[in-house]
């Protein structure tokens, strides 16, 4: 079984999907000579042609809306957008029309695509490319939302992703692209889409998280370990839906619950995940429900003494895991 | 040679004007009988929108349409049940299921589809139809209308961009009737017509006269045939008047000049239409108003029916919102 890096589990996938579906193509910028700026799509335009991968204009609202015209026209676009940061100008694009296209047609069409969008920080990115966009996509009824950790959730989410019939968001956190490697088989699987895995057994408590965090939780986990706190790691995998039955089953047999994320906390994803427990968890909980994640700031700043202020690390949800565990 | 339209399709055009005219008047009524909550009239763009669906193929091409579109539609070969189907919200909707406003969404029978309300969005939308179908070689056109108003959005300029560099089977088909609501065009733009931005696309920009079914269709079969032979795209302006407010909730008598307002009332083009049909000898005065007769008729015995057809029920309000997800997550 060979080991992956998360990028290279990114590219493999995207690549034997289009070897096995023509109507497959990707629209992005960069995507074509350059190999995309993480190397997505390295050496696809000389194995697919430029017809399938297909090097726009700067232009995100185009990217989107041409994919989704394509998408309701018989194809599997990928739109490839090149930092979370910039899909903003395509939102209208994605939240206004994408997501509504089944109901609004009441059925008659759908859009079978797939966009992928790197984000996150700790990368020395600064305010415009550490951006998490999740929150947004996440709150949309229409659109199916999935961010991976690991190399092996990479490949199985984003083959699920570009064969579901409607469209999905894959949110690639850029840290995780060559931080996180792991073993990815190479016949050909899929991950279903809505359901979350407990990365690490425990039960004194449970960390629910998603993303680069998911790796930062893992360590505090060991280190907790070591103290004799044994903490369950529940990674979402799916940001919406999100796996209910998963977190529920989790916090009612720990009875404790910490919610870890990057990503600012006020109404957040974390929020959520908070409520579910609030409504379906509460004769279960020994604890207040605790949530561990950056100060309300705009991320997230370029010092990288200041990015490091702003970022959760392993050594901070220590700190809150024994935190919450001593109550 | 520029192919004419042909004396025989005239008074097809000319009826499925008529019809639409009536049936945009009688949306018009239902509005202000309190039964349909809103209308966005066609009426002074028939003429455009007929002869731009005559000079393409409904059984292969493809149709981005907007709000202001009733008589493409009814070219298109809707019925008027259908539309009223729309304009009151009732059970079997067509485009829908009565989700959204009138005429949204997608038709059952043509590859016609309206996702939104928001202006130019279709625009990059029919960029990505046109691409596929030339991906998969298919010989098919794709036509985006819009109004005056939506070039000033940002998807119209990235969509035209981006479909000159891909020489995409596109036709750009623009109904300039020179307000965006209230805004004039010359609050809308610094040059005088919309046509001449495409020289900074790379594809021919023609304005034309809306209100003449042989001039607008002479263009636009000119397009469709440089789309089909691989050339590209065409911008084409049809310049015509919007003879009732943007929509049923406006009074454009706020924003226009009783000059404009009289200038606009001369370039009606159903009157226009029957000057020429009965100048060139193709209708008697009996035979239009045999035609208006008829048309007012199948539109009263539509509205009958559908007046007494139910809304569309809740039992409908959860599907369809992705294939596999339920709503209550």
């Amino acid at each position: 079984m060979p080991e992956q890096n998360l990028i290279e589990a990114v590219r493999e996938t995207m690549r034997s999907e289009m070897r096995r579906d023509e109507s497959v193509i990707i629209l992005g910028e960069d995507v074509g000579a350059h190999g995309g700026v993480f190397l997505a799509t390295d050496g696809f335009i000389e194995e697919f042609g430029e017809d399938r991968v297909i090097d726009t204009p700067l232009a995100e609202s185009l990217i989107c809306g041409v994919a989704l015209g394509a998408a309701v026209n018989g194809m599997r676009p990928i739109a490839e957008i090149q930092f979370a940061d910039f899909v903003w100008p395509a939102i209208n694009q994605l939240v206004g029309e994408t997501a509504r296209v089944r109901y609004g047609t009441n059925g008659a069409k759908t859009a079978p695509m797939t966009i992928r969008i790197p984000y996150g920080g700790g990368v020395r990115g600064g305010l415009y490319h550490s951006q998490s966009i999740e929150v947004l996509f996440s709150h949309t009824p229409g659109l199916t939302v999935v961010a991976p950790a690991t190399s092996y959730d990479a490949k199985g989410l984003l083959a699920s992703a570009i064969r579901a019939n409607d469209p999905v968001i894959v949110l690639e956190h850029k840290r995780t692209y060559r931080l996180v490697k792991g073993n990815v088989p190479s016949e050909d699987y899929t991950i279903p889409i809505g359901q979350a895995e407990i990365k690490r057994p425990g039960t004194d408590l449970t960390v629910v998280t998603y993303g680069l965090m998911l790796h930062y939780v893992l360590q505090a986990a060991e280190a907790a370990a070591a103290e004799g706190i044994e903490v369950e790691v529940l990674d979402l995998r799916t940001l919406r839906p999100l796996d209910k039955n998963s977190i529920v089953e989790s916090v009612s047999r720990t009875g404790k619950a910490l919610i870890v994320q990057e990503d600012t906390l006020a109404v957040s994803i974390s929020s959520e995940v908070a409520a579910i427990i609030a409504e379906r968890c509460f004769f279960d909980l020994d604890g207040p429900v605790t949530r561990l994640g950056p100060p309300e700031i705009p991320p997230m700043p370029f010092s990288p003494l200041m990015e490091a202020e702003f970022m959760p690390s392993p050594e901070k949800i220590l700190t809150a895991i024994k935190k919450l565990a001593d109550i | 040679m520029t192919a004419k339209l042909p004396d025989d399709r005239m008074v097809h055009l000319y009826r499925t004007m008529v019809l639409s005219r009536y049936l945009d008047e009688r949306s018009w009524l239902l509005n202000r009988q309190g039964k349909a909550a809103i209308a966005a009239s066609a009426q002074g763009h028939e003429a455009a929108q007929v002869a731009c669906i005559e000079a393409t193929d409904p059984s292969k091409d493809h149709y981005l349409i907007y709000y202001r579109q009733l008589a493409a539609i009814m070219a298109l070969g809707t019925t008027p049940e259908e539309m009223l189907r729309g304009f009151l919200a009732k059970e079997g909707e067509p485009m829908s299921g009565a989700r959204q406003f009138p005429y949204h969404g997608a038709h059952p029978r043509v590859d016609m589809f309206n996702f939104s309300n928001v202006i130019a969005t279709q625009i990059p939308q029919a960029a990505g139809v046109a691409l596929s179908d030339k991906l998969r070689g298919l010989d098919a056109v794709t036509v985006v209308s819009f109004g005056d108003g939506a070039t000033s959005q940002g998807d119209a300029h990235e969509t035209m961009n981006f479909a000159g560099i891909h020489k995409l089977p596109l036709i750009f088909f623009c109904e300039n009737n020179r307000y965006a609501i209230s805004v004039p065009l010359n609050k809308q733009m610094a040059i005088e017509s919309v046509a001449s931005r495409a020289a900074g696309y790379g594809f021919p920009g023609v304005s034309v006269d809306g209100t003449s079914i042989q001039d607008v269709f002479e263009v636009t079969k000119t397009a469709v045939d440089r789309a089909r032979s691989g050339d590209g795209p065409t911008l084409i302006e049809a310049m015509v008047e919007r003879l009732l407010p943007h929509t049923t909730d406006d009074d454009h008598t706020r924003y226009r000049s009783e000059e404009d307002l009289e200038r606009m009332s001369k370039r009606d083009p159903v009157s226009i239409t029957s000057e020429l049909l009965l100048s060139k000898g193709l209708l008697t005065e009996a035979e239009d108003e045999a035609i208006h007769t008829e048309a007012k008729n199948q539109v009263n015995i539509a509205t009958d029916t559908v007046e007494n057809e139910p809304f569309a029920g809740v039992e409908n309000t959860l599907n369809n919102v992705t294939e596999s997800i339920e709503p209550s997550l």
